[in-house]
Parts: C-alpha cells; structure tokens; sequence
C-alpha cells in the first residue's frame, strides 16, 4: 500500500476550481517530482496532503491516516509530515538550534539536552554545524534553507512536503540545498516536492508528476517522461520536440 | 497669599505628582494584563470571543474616558457601593487602557507574517504553543514602541481623575490656584511637570521605533 494516496482530491476557490480531481501514490522511499506552470495547483496539492488547506471532495491518506475528514487530528498527523517552504519561514527570534528544538521540546516533549544533540547532529547533518547559536538573519538564504530542512527532520516525519525550496534562492545558493535533499533520498527518505529544476527531478526523482490546469497530465519514471514526453503539454514545458 | 512663595507651590505640586505617576503606573499596569486577556480573545479561534472582545475595545475607544470615570464613580454608588476616587480611577484607566492596548497589539499580532503560522502549524504546535513560542515573542517586539508611546495618552489621562476628587498634579494645581489666584504660574508649572513625564517616553518610543525601522 502507498504511503501517501491521494484519490480524486477537487478543490475551489469559490467559483474558481484549482485541483480538479488529483490520484497520486506515493510508495515508501519514493522521490516524488511535481512539476508544472505556475498557477496549476502544485502549492495548493502539496498544502492539502498536511492539511494547510482544506479540500471539497476525494480523500488523501499518510500512512493510515485520513486528512481532512475531520477524524484524524491534524496535530498528529503533522507530526509525521515534514514540510519545507519556498520562504524558508524560520523564526528569526530563535537560533537555528532553537528553531530546531522548538517542535521537539514543545511537541514531542523530549528533554532539552537530548533534543540538543539531536539539533546538532542534524545541523552536522546538512552541513551547518557550528551555526547552531547563529540567528535567522545571519545566515544565508542558502543556510536558512538548510536549517528549515533540518527543522523539519527533527520530528522524524514518514513523508518530507517541499515547495519550491530553491526557488528563492540565489544560483550559486541552490546546489547547496538540493545536495542535502538528494542525501536525504539516498537514505530512504520518501520526498514530494515542488521543483523547478528539471535536472534534479530527473536525476533524483524515482517518479515524475506533471501538473497542468489542477490535473496530473502526465506521470512516470522521469527519465521516460523526459526523453519522451507523452503529451504536447509536457513537451512544451521541458522544451523538447514530442 | 503672597507667602505661597514660587517654591512652595512648586514643592505642593511635585508632592501630588506622585499620585498621577503612581496612577499612572498601576493603571498602564493593570490595563496591560487585562489588554493581554483582551488580546487573546480578539486573536482567537473563538467566534464569541471574537465578538465579545470587539465589542469590549469599541465600547471603550468609542465612550470619552470621563464618561467611563463617572460611570465607575457615580455609577457604581447608585448600587449601594462606595467607590473612592482613588479606585473609581484606577478601574476606570485601567479598563481604557486595556482597550486600546489590545487594539495596538492586535495590530502587532497580525502584522507577522503568515509563514510563521504556516511553519509552526506544519511542525505540529497547537495553537496555544504557536501563539506562545512563535507568534507572541515576535509581536513583542514590535509592540515595545507603540506600547511606550501609548503610556504618555495614559500618563495624560489621570488628569481626568481630578475630575472626581482624585487629588493629582492636576487636582492640586486646581487648589493651589484656588488659594494663589496665581493661575498662569500654577498651571505653567502643572503643564511643565506634565512635559517632564510624557516627553521622555515619547521620546524613547520614537527611539525605539527607529532601531527597529534600521534593523529591518
Ligand atoms: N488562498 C487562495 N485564494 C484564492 N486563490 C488561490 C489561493 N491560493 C492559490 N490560489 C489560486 O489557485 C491556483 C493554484 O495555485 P497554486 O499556488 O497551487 O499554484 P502553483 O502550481 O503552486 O503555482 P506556482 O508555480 O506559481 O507556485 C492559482 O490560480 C492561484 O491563483
Ligand atoms: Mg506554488
């Protein structure tokens, strides 16, 4: 069974209809690619599966657990669902190793000193040991990046949500992040993320959604969905003759 | 009466500013935990809390502060209960203060941005912790400025309790020129002390209000 199955999810907008009837398995391990123009429901897709927003009809599950039926508490849930946003959104009172720590402490209730060690060795982990004392505003994009990934991760989540997380980036920053994502796939992490770099879905992706006016056009391993596109839709938005 | 020399008016008036100054300070007080709880259910996810903590600060932002004075001092009386002045007072700032408060915070509350709600929602924190660990320290922050600046309107505001008895600098600058017929060196000096007390702490908050401006 998938980990995360989304089936037939629709939601609006008032009139306006955003994701018009979305199926989409996730397996255990599985590298998920979402990609498509702005504006066809990829944010609004990834926010459903932890329940940021709410949706009309269809049902999504993570691990067993329905969201957004109004059973399943929506805390417990997020316990196992990491999510990484564009905007980094640390908080900039806190250090890095707090930003960290807080879910954990405040959550999970682990003491502080094991929740410490467990802060650094994520911050060695993505490559930012050291900072753990350094503020929101003394590291770069690159950095805060790199931290809200390990924020994340502190509460050990089954699936990791990221939306666009390079793309407010400067270039020379991206590579920097998306080295610690790919590391992150090596180790079994499962990953649906929004992306606009088509190397790295290729390269890392183990499946490739392509998302066009809130319907998955098209879906596949993404070395076939590349080389090959199926539809004009998709071979438009990569640039290659179909 | 010419024996109420300058210095004796003067040394008159300082010893009731200490009553509009701990006035002041017990009513900024009192009104800043009250304003909190009134904070709290206008940011809430409780529509009647919602409502009724409107209703609250419109009530008191809408009313003159003289008014909600007599109401407390008079108003109170009418149901068999002696209120002195000095309590009248205090109740009274500190339930306008409380109002206005809450208005300045709520501003503070929702100008963060909402990625911070978004992150620590998606981390899993309720939102009493959200509003505590996230929310809350950064509004702070912001509100340290209009806060201190708020404190002068309250600083002035005492003044309304000479109104009902309350013997302040105001009340006491009444008497002394009652017995001087001095009234424009006795109310020069009242205006005066009044300057001392208010002009630090708008100064400080325009302070405040820039290094916050820089470090953005
Ligand atoms: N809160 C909202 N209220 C109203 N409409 C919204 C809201 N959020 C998104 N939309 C609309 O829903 C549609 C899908 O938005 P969504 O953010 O999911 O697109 P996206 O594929 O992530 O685009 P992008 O690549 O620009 O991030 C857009 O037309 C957008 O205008
Ligand atoms: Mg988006």
């Amino acid at each position: 069974m998938s980990l995360v199955s989304i089936r037939d999810v629709r939601k609006s907008y008032g009139a306006q209809e955003v994701l018009k009837g979305v199926s989409l398995d996730t397996g255990r391990g599985d590298v998920v690619a979402i990609i498509g123009r702005s504006g066809s429901g990829k944010s609004t897709l990834l926010r459903c599966i932890n329940g940021l927003e709410t949706y009309q009809s269809g049902s999504i599950t993570v691990d067993g657990m329905a969201v957004g039926d109004g059973k399943t508490d929506l805390r417990t849930l997020r316990r196992h669902v990491g999510m990484v946003f564009q905007q980094f959104n640390l908080f900039p009172h806190l250090t890095a190793g707090e930003n960290i720590m807080l879910a954990p402490t405040v959550v999970v209730k682990e003491q502080k000193g094991e929740a410490r060690a467990v802060a650094e060795s994520l911050l060695e982990k993505v490559g930012l040991a050291g900072k753990f004392d350094a503020y929101p505003s003394q590291l770069s994009g690159g950095q805060q990046q790199r931290v809200a990934i390990a924020r994340a991760l502190a509460m050990r989540p089954t699936v990791l949500l990221c939306d666009e997380i390079t793309s407010a980036l400067d270039p020379e920053l991206v590579n920097e992040v998306l080295k610690v994502v790919e590391r992150l796939a090596s180790e079994g992490m499962t990953l649906i993320l929004v992306t606009h770099e088509m190397r790295f879905a290729r390269d890392v992706g183990t499946k490739l959604v392509f998302m066009h006016q809130g319907r998955v056009h098209e879906e596949g391993p993404p070395k076939a969905l590349f080389g090959q596109p199926a539809t004009p839709e998709l071979a438009q938005f990569i640039g290659v003759q179909p | 009466m010419s024996d109420f020399s300058f210095w004796i008016i003067l040394q008159n008036l300082l010893l009731a500013t200490r009553w509009t100054i701990l006035l002041s300070l017990i009513a900024f007080v009192s009104g800043g935990i009250v304003g909190l709880l009134v904070l709290l259910a206008r940011v809430s996810h409780g529509r009647v809390l919602r409502i009724l903590s409107l209703g609250y600060i419109e009530v008191f932002q809408g009313t003159p502060l003289l008014m909600q004075l007599f109401l407390f001092f008079f108003g109170v009386a009418l149901f068999g209960i002696e209120v002195s002045p000095w309590v009248a007072a205090w109740l009274a700032l500190t339930l306008w203060t409380s109002a206005f408060l809450a208005e300045i915070w709520r501003g503070c509350v929702e100008s963060i941005p909402k990625g911070q709600w978004e992150a620590s929602e998606s981390l899993a924190l309720s939102y009493g912790e959200q509003m505590r660990h996230v929310i809350l320290p950064q509004a702070l922050r912001i509100a340290v400025a209009p806060t201190v600046g708020f404190s002068v309107q309250v600083v002035k505001g005492t003044a309304l309790a000479s109104i009902i008895g309350f013997v302040e600098l105001t009340k006491a600058g009444t008497m002394l020129n009652n017995v001087t017929f001095r009234p424009f060196l006795v109310y020069t000096l009242v205006a005066l002390i009044y300057f001392a007390l208010c002009f630090p702490l708008s100064w400080y908050s325009k302070r405040l209000e820039g290094r916050l401006n820089v470090a953005r």
